[in-house]
């Protein structure tokens, strides 16, 4: 086993070497003459303004939320998967019944539309904004 | 060599963790507590537990690592460029933490530990999987209904008051 | 490497720094992550003592049950987390003691 992950420790060795080798030849090789308008911040050649600190929107935090969820069920399904043969029927039956409970948060959260980026069910729905809701409800059925 | 490896990937777990609860700015806790997860990585693959390392990487750095990292994102204000945070009762936490690793380091080390019979198991995925499905059944369907209070329970609370 | 007590000491070090995360920290977060630290550090003597100890595969099984609590657990307290920061403007844990606005 150590032998194995012996093979992977060397790739993060190599990986974290291929990284940081060229990055110390180009600080030995290139010439270091810096000025106000070369160490600014590219933004594609506009000026940047404002601060990289943004908060968040918090639908990152939802989705990322419901990420983990999930891949904690998947965790389950690997020592599930490899004695599938021999176990049979009962192993069928036992992951069907974790699966069909954590269906029914996936339901949940699909039913609450927390898996929708854009949300369509704000208060559209009345006053000059109804052509609106109309036309994000044939958005939403297409 | 494995000796080495192992002196190695403790120092980079025990360092990295007293970053973690040292380090002045938050955002650097987090970084470091991702080298204190693949420390541990690291330990459980000298403790031959070949899945559960996977395990570690896939849901620890993959998953919860990155809910912290975002929840630091969430929870700060824009203005706030230099996200540190100020620690209180340090002397009573050193006390408490060099109580700790002074008594329980001693235990580690004086005691006479049972060593059992030293031999590699042939394959851990499938143990795992057999003794899930036989041996310890309900809580591995308990897990499902936790997973599934998680989910519902914490969407509930994140949702912002768009609808209640 | 093949001693049980190093890797005992090394969990009672995580530990114990874990601990003091969690008392000298004042930002949730970080409380946060001091509980990572401690769920970590038993999850270490579980395999150790399955390794060493003759839990045989058990330990490995307790050790995904600790992994997928800490996962629930993550999910939760951050989400709670967010919840008091847009109350209350802050994740002092010290500051946040009232229970209703």
């Amino acid at each position: 086993m150590y032998r194995d992950f012996g093979t992977i420790l060397f790739l993060v060795f190599m990986g974290i070497v291929l990284i940081y080798a060229p990055l110390v030849i180009q600080k030995l090789l290139a010439p270091n003459d810096p000025n106000a308008d070369k160490l600014a911040t590219y933004e594609c050649g506009e000026e940047s303004e404002g601060s990289a600190w943004v908060q968040f929107n918090i639908r990152f935090y939802v989705v990322a939320l419901i990420f983990l969820i999930f891949d904690v069920e998947v965790v389950f399904l690997f020592p599930w998967a490899v004695v599938f043969n021999e176990l049979g029927l009962l192993a069928f039956v036992e992951m069907g019944i974790f699966l069909l409970i954590l269906m029914l948060g996936l339901a949940y959260v699909w039913r609450r539309s927390d898996l929708d980026w854009v949300k369509y069910n704000v208060k559209y729905g009345r006053g000059r904004y109804s052509n609106l809701y109309k036309k994000s409800q044939t958005i939403k059925g297409s | 060599m494995a000796d080495i490896v192992f002196w190695f990937v403790a120092f980079i777990t025990v360092f990295s963790a007293g970053m973690v609860v040292t380090s002045k700015s938050l955002l650097y806790s987090a970084y470091s507590l991702l080298f204190t997860f693949l420390g541990v990585t690291g330990l459980y693959i000298f403790l031959w537990a070949d899945f559960l390392a996977v395990v570690q990487v896939v849901v620890y750095i993959g998953g919860i690592l990155v809910l912290i990292i975002f929840g630091i994102m969430l929870t700060n204000k824009i203005t706030s460029v230099n996200i540190s945070h100020s620690s209180m009762q340090k002397g009573v936490g050193a006390v408490v933490a060099i109580g700790f690793i002074a008594s329980l380091g001693y235990m580690a080390i004086s005691s006479p530990w049972l060593q059992a019979a030293n031999t590699e198991p042939a394959e851990t995925t499938a143990s795992i999987g057999r003794l899930l499905l036989m041996d310890y059944l309900l809580p591995f369907e308990v897990a499902s209904l936790l997973l599934l209070g998680a989910l519902i329970g914490a969407t509930t609370l994140s949702r912002k008051d768009e609808d209640g | 490497m093949d001693n049980l007590s190093n890797y005992v000491l090394i969990s009672a070090i995580l530990f114990s720094l874990g601990l003091f995360g969690v008392i000298t920290r004042r930002n949730g977060v970080a409380v946060l992550m001091g509980v990572e630290l401690i769920l970590n550090s038993a999850n270490v003597n579980f395999l150790a003592f399955a390794r060493f100890g003759g839990m045989n595969m058990s330990g490995h099984v307790y050790a995904l049950f600790v992994i997928v609590l800490a996962a629930a657990e993550a999910a939760v307290a951050l989400a709670i987390i967010i919840n008091i920061f847009n109350n209350f403007r802050t994740i002092n844990v010290d500051d946040v003691s009232e229970l209703k606005q």
